[in-house]
């Protein structure tokens, strides 16, 4: 996990304990396969000192939601709530890809999280 | 939007004759009858299966019960997707009425989320409205509602009560005139077979030169496979609560009269029917 604290566009694809991808993900795949998630803390909730992620499109929610909970060593019994546009809660079924298509700007998908429901 | 009401009280108002039987594999001390029930379409299956739970548990020890699931030839029913859509895709052409199983053991966390209480519907399904009001109009409508309202939509649904929810749900379906559409069309486009759990992606309703976009339109850019080309027969048949609507229906009507009540347009795209 430290070393993908290191470097800004590592992956947390596949199981979030592997940190190196595999070298076809590299290069103009890349661009098709995996999507910018920018992920941004709520209230006191932890942040994570690599903020900008490249996710392929077909993770889903729950897997994304999954990793920051490791990431940030949080308890089994403490909840994260996923945000899109600080507004509403995509299913955890959904991927990201779905969502970056619909609601990324600026080429990302900007993400909060949170450990208490923040919106609604 | 006040035209056509007799449209919306009719998708509100489908139903599904439902048979549940207990799945073989579920430990009874007696024998379980099978429990009937009309599902409606708009609903979601773990919203209106109180009756069906209590039916099964009297005849169950309270160790062998755990969360109730549900089963249709092999395949889990994911709760969070409306019950009209659940059967489109998976049952459609099949003879009514719709025999699923019920589960009390071996949850399949693979295949479906936990439902451990109605509020977890509740907030799946306000974050649905959001999602969608957000392709909508920016999320203004839904952002501008109070807390109360947010509740009389939910409240609708959970009672079945068709007035008190389009009462509010109306103005997530305005538009300024001007722009002859919403912002975007919130829609979701499944199939019976794919990995992936559907297809959605920003469409306009209008095109840039005016032309009014129809569910065609919608399914030649997003699933061209759908669409049965010149002198051949049909593959798919796409299908909205229950219905084979034209491919010549503009989208913006059907998204504000075909959208489930989570103002979604969810689109089954299933296997043609042999004749």
């Amino acid at each position: 996990m430290s070393e993908a604290g290191e470097s800004p566009t590592d992956n947390p694809k596949d199981e979030p304990s592997a940190v190196q991808s595999p070298p076809e993900d590299i290069g103009s795949n890349e661009e098709k396969k995996k999507i910018d998630v920018l992920l941004k803390a709520v209230g006191d909730t932890p942040i994570m000192k690599t903020k900008k992620w490249a996710v392929e499109r077909g993770r889903t929610v729950q897997s994304l939601s999954l990793f920051i909970s490791r990431f940030l060593k949080l308890e089994p019994s403490e909840q994260l709530f996923i945000y899109v546009n600080q507004s509403f809660a995509p299913s955890p079924d959904q991927e990201v890809g779905v969502l970056f298509e619909c609601f990324g700007s600026d080429g990302k998908l900007v993400l909060h999280y949170c450990k208490s429901q923040a919106w609604g | 939007m006040a035209d056509d009401k007799d449209v919306l009280r009719d998708v509100w108002f489908g139903r599904i004759p439902t048979c549940f039987t207990l799945h073989q594999d579920e430990v009874t001390e007696r024998e379980a009858e099978p429990f009937y029930l009309l599902l409606p379409r708009v609903s979601y299956l773990t919203l209106v299966t109180d009756k069906v739970k209590k039916h099964f548990q009297k005849v169950m020890k309270p160790d062998d019960v755990e969360e109730m699931w549900f089963e249709y030839e092999g395949t889990a029913l994911k709760w969070h997707y409306p019950i009209g859509l659940l059967y489109d895709l998976h049952a459609s052409n099949t003879a009514l009425p719709w025999s699923i199983f019920v589960h009390f053991k071996n949850f399949p966390l693979q295949d479906l989320l936990h439902c451990p209480s109605n509020s977890v519907i509740e907030a799946h399904f306000m974050s649905c409205i959001k999602e969608a009001d957000a392709l909508k109009h920016k999320g203004a409508v839904v952002n501008e509602m109070q807390k109360k309202d947010h509740k009389q939509l939910w409240m609708g649904l959970q009672n079945d009560k068709f007035d008190q929810f389009w009462a509010m749900n109306r103005k997530l379906m305005e538009y300024p005139i001007e722009e002859r559409g919403f912002r975007y069309i919130p829609f979701r486009i499944y199939q019976p077979t794919s990995d992936r759990p559907f297809i959605q992606k920003l469409f306009r309703p209008v095109s840039p030169d005016g032309h009014v976009h129809t569910l065609g339109d919608l399914l030649k850019e997003m699933l061209p496979a759908a669409i049965p080309k010149d002198n051949e027969k049909k593959k798919y048949q796409v299908v909205i609560h229950g219905i084979e609507p034209m491919l010549e229906t503009p989208i913006q009507w059907l998204s504000e009269h075909l959208s489930h009540p989570d103002n979604f347009l969810h689109i089954s795209i299933i296997p043609a029917q042999c004749d």
